[in-house]
């Protein structure tokens, strides 16, 4: 495959001419106290930043068996990098930078609110900071809050102070340790007692300065009764060199809250020789932390160089359950090690997981995933579905399901399977009148219909899209 | 007209096809009989773009042109269409979906537009309402978990929906129940006008009461060792393939 069809693939690789204001590459506490000063945190948050950072430095990097991973030089990133024109907030969208709404109109998110999609909100992070949030009145008049994080840090300490680090602490893992200690900026919501949530909340990330790490943390809170679906989109410029993108994001679900957490990644995954691309570090984690509460996380992973993450759900309160829909897509040297944890802890909770990996070219796509019943979790059900799809004889699928059951009265069912499209598929498919791509489309948008079915509908159709562009010229 | 001249095949150096001729009119109906393993289905493929074969002589001709070179996805453009043997079933392809993505696909080749989702269900209720389908089989994945009659019904609806110049059935009738053979065979008699060909392989004289055809031929052993009318058939059914030499 020619380079120019790689570029044409990748149709998100191009980087946009938008002054920035970056800390030099390096990290100490030095870097640390300048991130914390530039945003006007309050003492406390400094203080944990302190604390990640000091863990962090006893912890070693993780050697995962199955990722082949350059070594990674922490002191080459920069870990701070926002559009010049950021440097006072915009109030309103009139004041953001013309050329970064182009840069978003090019990735097909228009951040004008008359243009947008009806009834999804949007926050867009450019590099470290947010740069625009829609649609604040009208979820202010629900009562909820959905702000860059640095801004909900200003806002409501409080409620940071009271959730940041309860489901996952700094001291975590080294990437969830590192992101502790650095991250810049990210989306924040909250949802009161009992509302559901007007319309679908959407962050995109995107990262555009060179040698910049991309560390940011979503804190979503369902307070009693209440619901939300989130999405958030993701995408690079294409480079040569490795970019890392180590996220945290954490999920609090009170009593009869449920929250939809969709995620459609496309990280720039390296060009067909596997250089460059994203090194996707991401630490996802809900806490059903009250009965009944439902968690649900779902995604579509067709981007990045190597995606690490396992959005997990701890399944505390009684009746409470939590879902894991995945498509996972590796074409030319992608590599994917990705599944979930579910803990059961109360009793009558339930987990489903529905993972679809799909390999071409040289890709290797690991499912890892854990269903850990404790000794309390009285009539704990799972239900695990893993299914890979080889396009080529030169990738790899592998499965590691792990399952640790303490209860007797658990029910945990595990189904696995691996297919290739036979010839006599295509050539069904053919007489019929459709080409070899078309066929193979369509059998991979069956092979992942069940996971499709969770997006917000908007998004179903665009995860389509980018799922065909990723497996373009990958068949014959 | 459909017409093949002196056509040899070969499958992994393996001469299947010895030379055949045929020469279907517009309009007409031709019957291939013969014994197991004669290369009844293997010329269908060769003639629908099957890669696996390997044509070593001779030409295929849709009306005057040559198919030499064209894609299996073309040749059904231009109007080929096999009903086959074994349909493969696809699980996780919706068979709704997969219906209308062949349809438009012929009608991007014809280059026509395409039908949305509403005029497409309407096209194909009515078409199964002809062959007596149950409109739930819509729902599930294409043949998946079909009957044997159900799968060969759903190879018809998609003929109906098609409307190829060249229609083959291969054993189509095998395995069906006699209604059933009733049914497909009102299917192919609906389509059947003085424009489309048609090649129908059958081993049983019972289809042809239904499908009545203008010639018959018997392919034995890579080769077209007899042509024939309908009597023919006749003879095949009580006597066998063993007087043939
Ligand atoms: N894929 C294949 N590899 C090798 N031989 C094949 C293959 N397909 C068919 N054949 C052989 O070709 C001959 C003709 O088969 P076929 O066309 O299916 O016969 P028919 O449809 O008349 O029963 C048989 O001897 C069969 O074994
Ligand atoms: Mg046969």
């Amino acid at each position: 495959m020619s380079k120019l069809q790689i570029s044409e693939q990748y149709k998100y690789g191009f980087e946009s001419n938008v002054p920035s204001d970056a800390l030099p590459p390096g990290l100490n506490e030095g870097v640390i106290r300048a991130i914390s000063a530039k945003k006007n945190e309050p003492p406390f948050l400094l203080e944990w930043r302190l604390k990640a950072y000091r863990h962090w430095l006893k912890m070693v990097e993780p050697n995962w068996a199955k990722l082949n991973i350059n070594p990674i030089d922490f002191n080459a990133i920069s870990y701070f990098s926002k559009p010049k024109s950021q440097v006072d907030r915009p109030k309103s969208l009139d004041e953001v930078d013309p050329e970064l709404l182009r840069t978003y109109e090019r990735l097909g998110i228009p951040l004008h609110e008359q243009k947008m999609l009806a009834g999804v909100a949007m926050d867009a992070v450019f590099d470290s900071v947010s740069v625009a949030t829609t649609f604040k009145e009208k979820l202010a008049d629900a009562g909820v809050i959905f702000l860059p994080f640095s801004e909900a840090v200003e806002k409501h300490p409080d409620l940071i102070k009271k959730y940041m680090g309860t489901v996952i602490p700094y001291r975590d893992n080294f990437f969830a340790a590192l992101n502790s200690a650095v991250f810049s900026d990210g989306s924040f919501v909250y949802i009161p007692p009992g509302v559901r949530c007007p319309m679908e909340l959407s962050t995109y990330f995107r990262i555009n300065a060179m040698n910049t790490g991309q560390f940011e943390r979503t804190l979503i809170i369902a307070d009693k009764g209440s619901y939300v679906s989130y999405l958030e989109g993701c995408s690079a410029p294409m480079r040569d060199e490795n970019q890392l993108h180590a996220a945290v994001v954490e999920l609090v679900a009170h009593e009869d809250s449920e929250i939809k957490y969709s995620t459609v990644q496309n990280w720039y995954p390296g060009d067909e020789n596997g250089k460059g691309g994203i090194y996707n570090f991401v630490t996802k984690r809900g806490d059903c932390r009250e009965a009944r509460s439902k968690i649900s996380w779902t995604q579509v992973e067709t981007g990045s160089a190597i995606t690490w993450k396992y959005p997990s759900v701890i399944l505390k309160g009684d009746h409470s359950s939590g879902s894991f829909y995945s498509v996972a897509v590796v074409n030319n040297y992608q590599q994917a090690d990705t599944g979930t944890k579910m803990v059961h802890i109360g009793k009558n909770t339930s987990s489903t997981i529905v993972s679809k990996g799909i390999s071409t070219g040289k890709g290797q796509n690991t499912y890892r995933g854990l269903v850990k019943v404790s000794p309390l979790a009285k009539n704990a059900r799972n239900h695990t579905e893993c299914d890979s799809l080889l396009l080529s004889d030169t990738c790899g699928a592998h499965t590691f399901p792990y399952i640790e059951v303490s209860h007797p009265s658990a029910q945990v069912e595990h189904e696995a399977t691996t297919s290739k499209i036979s010839e006599q598929e295509l050539f069904y498919c053919r007489q019929r009148g459709l080409s070899e791509e078309e066929a193979v489309n369509l059998i991979v948008n069956g092979f992942c219909k069940t996971v499709f079915q969770e997006l917000p509908m908007e998004f179903a159709v665009e995860a389509q899209k980018l799922l065909e562009i990723s497996l373009e010229g990958s068949v014959g | 007209m459909f017409e093949i001249k002196n056509l040899s095949a070969d499958i992994d150096g393996k001469t299947i096809l010895k030379g055949i001729d045929l020469k279907v009119n517009p309009g007409e109906v031709h019957a291939i009989m013969g014994p197991n393993g004669s290369g009844k289905s293997t010329m269908a493929g060769v003639i629908s773009g099957n890669e696996d074969y390997n044509i070593t002589a001779g030409k295929i001709l849709l009306e005057g042109s040559d198919l030499h070179g064209l894609l299996p996805e073309e040749r059904a453009g231009e109007g080929v269409f096999l009903a086959f043997q074994y349909p493969v079933a696809i699980s996780g392809v919706n068979n709704m979906v997969f219906l209308q993505a062949s349809l438009n696909s012929i009608r991007k080749y014809k280059g026509l537009e395409p039908l949305d989702a509403f005029d497409c269900i309407e096209l194909i209720k009515n078409k199964m309402k002809l062959l007596h389908m149950n409109p739930e089989l819509l729902q599930r994945g294409l043949n998946d978990g079909f009957s044997g009659g159900e799968k060969k019904r759903n190879e018809i609806l998609q003929m109906l929906l098609l409307e190829p110049k060249l229609a083959i059935l291969d054993e189509t009738d095998s395995g069906l129940d006699i209604d059933a053979l009733k049914t497909v065979a009102e299917g192919v008699n609906a389509m059947r006008d003085e424009k489309r060909s048609f090649i129908v392989v059958t081993h049983y004289q019972r289809l042809l009461d239904y499908i009545i055809p203008d010639v018959v031929h018997i392919l034995k052993d890579g080769k077209i060792v007899l042509t024939g009318d309908y009597t023919l058939a006749q003879r095949l059914e009580k006597e066998g393939y063993g007087w043939l030499k």
